[in-house]
């Protein structure tokens, strides 16, 4: 129970009632978003004034029902029935049937209700009246006329809530709950703590265990007995009788005849069986280009700004090297491998608010579905996968559109499978060397490609067996609610946009730097002997490099020596560390001492040749054409990236699910690249 | 009486039974696919399901092939 000075308000409503916009009108950006503790529902809240009362505000999810069939709504039940002052509930007046559902269990919580009827102009402009009055009559609670995007209606709310804090009235919609609040209260004081709902379960399902050792009770357990018996509300049928009255009374329909609404005729384009999937695609299309071209700028300025951030600190540090180097090589560029996703992951989620808010991602959805649906994903899982193909961060975090938490969670670990944008440089290494100039431009196409083709492939099995595995359970049945198409409010974009960023900022971020670190130090040490004399540990020496030559007997069967081991390691925090890594190490390991690895970084020395003439110790070609492919075969199908895992980590909110994506990937690619090599010798 | 697998575009149908209560549907009756309910197909997905429907003023995408134990009554 929060204290008297400090007033819990819990803002609950339906998907699309506009919950979300009414919650930003009152609270703007002083919204703290964080976790529920042990679970993975996201807890928003912000704290304001209301008259004298200091209050938090707590955005509930989405809710259609309060019989948790999933993590959302049972956490959300919780923090209703335990931790609120006052409850608002926030209903759609043009979908005041199904919206009313929730109100009907809402208000046997027995807590004070103010309602906030958002969307009224809809139901004008339909030619119809509300009657307002009528309704709170019916109710039993104070209710309060909005319209959407206009903020018209918020100070009245907060007049409302005021007065609902100064004399709390709970709802007088049901009868059947005096009883059964009684005989809560009673058995909360001799230590058993039940829902009303569940008591209501409890006294119908005679005998019970419960008021055997409590005689003293049987009067009342007999009334709210008799009350939970002449329930009004006694199943889902009963209540929309009680919803479908409620809105005949309340609600004078016009007579005139209804045109085609304007979402019909969008509808009729957008979901058109031929139009309909093309424009998705060009939809789709739009978005990840958008992603691809827009963030490039950003993150090379970033990237720009941590490189001379590093060279405005080295200098300072050149008198203790080890300092030196784990500022700028550990420090600094563990933080700039960090932030230099924050762009990618803000224009993402712009463009999800956007299709989100105007109604068209559930229509894609729709679209989509039976594509995805034979495996056990369902239509809301493409646009995680198709923002992985992107980046696997950005599309872990889209799938928290999901609402069923298994296919949520099939998608996150398959999203990683999906070949990113930072596997590109390795492709383009390996192709650029192998394929192109011995096979032509048709065939560097055609496997640049394939690499891309190949986790999607690669994903669906994985999901199936996800499926029949370890998922394996009750899935809920595939809904979803169509809303009528509307232009989302531009504060409520940009409030999600940064909600996200500073989520993914501060969560992700810690782990990634400290990973970071730990590379950096196993590369860096021990210190053997400097190269150039500017302080460059030789790999081969470093703790990295050992693991390295240890490892590499594990790699012989796929054809990859102690350098490309080496390399794989070195890039499993980030895999597009990979191309400086096969630098330096063939670099050292071809060429005299006296190659300067500051040209080949610039590319001064091709690593191209320095592939092609590496060779294994007993003269053999080192990079045959299967090793090549078995190579892009790992980094296709191989978790190198800590972001990615730390952001599994905090979607899941476990540890258990990262580390079964990391050795499950892992394990894949290492069978990929066997299997390559397998092939590649009985051809 | 017939099935969700029947219905086609623009049909309107009445839900005549539901399946016994179990958690797999209570979902969908808490979404207001309650006996007697009346509804309308509005389209059906270029791959033949999922189906929209317009059913209490809003509009709500189903896959056919999971509303066994649905019986409906075409108008």
């Amino acid at each position: 129970m929060a204290s008297k000075s400090s007033k819990r308000i819990a803002f609950v409503g339906n998907p699309n009632a506009g919950k979300t916009t009414l919650f930003n009108s009152l609270t703007g950006s002083r919204q703290k978003v964080g976790n529920y503790p042990g679970v993975t529902v996201e807890r928003v809240s912000a704290n304001r004034k209301v008259g004298i009362f200091e209050c938090e505000f707590i955005d509930v999810p989405g809710l259609y029902s309060l019989t948790p069939a999933s993590e959302d709504e049972a956490v959300a039940v919780r923090v209703l029935e335990e931790e609120t002052d006052l409850i608002v509930c926030v209903i759609d007046a043009s979908n005041l049937e199904r919206n009313l559902y929730l109100y009907s269990q809402i208000a046997e919580l027995w807590r004070p209700v103010v309602v906030a009827l958002t969307m009224t102009d809809r139901v004008e402009q339909a030619g119809s009246t509300l009657k307002i009055n009528r309704l709170q009559r019916l109710l039993g609670c104070p209710v309060v006329p909005l319209v959407g995007h206009k903020e018209r209606g918020v100070k009245e709310l907060i007049a409302a809530i005021e007065s609902a804090l100064t004399t709390p009235l709970e709802p007088t919609l049901l009868s059947d709950v005096g009883a059964l609040r009684e005989l809560q209260v009673e058995l909360a004081r001799r230590g058993y703590d039940h829902s009303i709902a569940d008591l209501r379960k409890e006294v119908l399902n005679e005998p019970s265990t419960m008021i055997v050792p409590f005689a003293e009770l049987r009067p009342i357990w007999d009334r709210a007995r008799e009350a939970a018996e002449n329930a009004v509300f006694a199943d889902p049928s009963a209540r929309y009788a009680w919803t479908a009255q409620v809105q005949r009374e309340s609600i004078v329909k016009s007579i005139a005849k209804q045109p085609a609404t304007l979402t019909d005729k969008i509808d009729k384009i957008l979901t058109h069986r031929v139009f309909g999937l093309l424009i998705f695609v060009a939809v789709m299309y739009c978005v990840f280009f958008s992603i691809y071209k827009l963030a490039q700028p950003f993150m090379d300025f970033i990237e720009s700004g941590f490189a001379w951030l590093g060279s405005v600190v080295s200098p300072r540090l050149e008198s203790v090297p080890v300092l030196q180097s784990f500022v700028v090589d550990g420090l600094i560029a563990g933080v700039g491998g960090v932030v230099v996703f924050l762009p990618q992951i803000l224009i993402l989620f712009f463009f999800i608010a956007m299709l989100e808010g105007t109604g068209y991602l559930a229509r894609a959805a729709f679209l989509m579905d039976r594509l995805l649906g034979w495996c056990g994903l369902n239509g809301r899982a493409f646009i995680p996968l198709l923002s992985s193909f992107a980046c696997a961060i950005p599309g872990v975090m889209a799938a928290r559109v999901m609402p069923d938490p298994k296919a949520r969670l099939a998608t996150i670990l398959v999203a990683p499978l999906m070949s990113c944008s930072a596997r590109l440089p390795v492709y383009m290494l390996i192709i650029g060397t192998f394929i192109e100039p011995q096979y032509g431009a048709f065939w560097a196409g055609f496997a640049l490609f394939a690499m891309h083709l190949l986790g999607l492939v690669v994903a669906i099995p994985v999901v199936f067996i996800l499926n029949r595995g370890i998922l394996k359970g009750k899935k809920l049945p595939f809904m979803l609610e169509l809303p009528p198409y509307q232009m989302p409010r531009w504060k409520d974009v940009l409030i999600g946009m940064l909600n996200r960023g500073k989520v993914f900022l501060s969560t992700a971020g810690t782990t990634i730097v400290v990973m970071s670190v730990i590379i950096w130090a196993l590369a860096s040490f021990p210190q053997a002997r400097s190269l150039n004399g500017d302080g460059q540990t030789n790999i081969q020496e470093s703790y990295l490099g050992k693991i390295g030559k240890g490892v590499e007997p594990l790699f012989k069967p796929v054809g990859f020596d102690w350098r490309i081991s080496t390399a794989i390691l070195s890039a499993f925090p980030a895999r597009e560390t990979v191309v400086p890594s096969l630098g330096i190490l063939f670099a050292l390991d071809n060429t005299d001492e006296n190659a300067d690895l500051k040209d080949l970084y610039s590319g001064n020395v091709p690593l191209g040749v320095q592939l092609r003439e590496a060779k294994w110790p007993d003269g053999r070609p080192l990079f045959t054409l299967p090793t090549s492919i078995g190579l892009m075969v790992f980094f296709a199908l191989c978790a190198q990236c800590l972001s990615t895992l730390a952001v599994v980590r905090r979607e899941t909110n476990s540890r258990k699910w990262p580390l079964f994506m990391f050795c499950y990937m892992t394990v894949l690619a290492y069978i990929g690249a066997w299997l390559v090599q397998w092939i590649g010798s009985r051809i | 009486m017939t099935t969700f697998a029947e219905l086609k575009k623009g049909m309107s149908a009445r839900i005549v039974e539901v399946p016994s209560v179990g958690d797999d549907h209570r979902r969908l009756m808490e979404m207001g696919l309650v006996k007697d309910t009346e509804f309308r197909v509005v389209k059906v997905a270029p791959l033949g399901d999922p189906i929209e429907i317009d059913l209490r003023g809003y509009r709500l995408c189903l896959r056919k092939q999971e509303m066994t134990g649905f019986g409906v009554e075409v108008l």
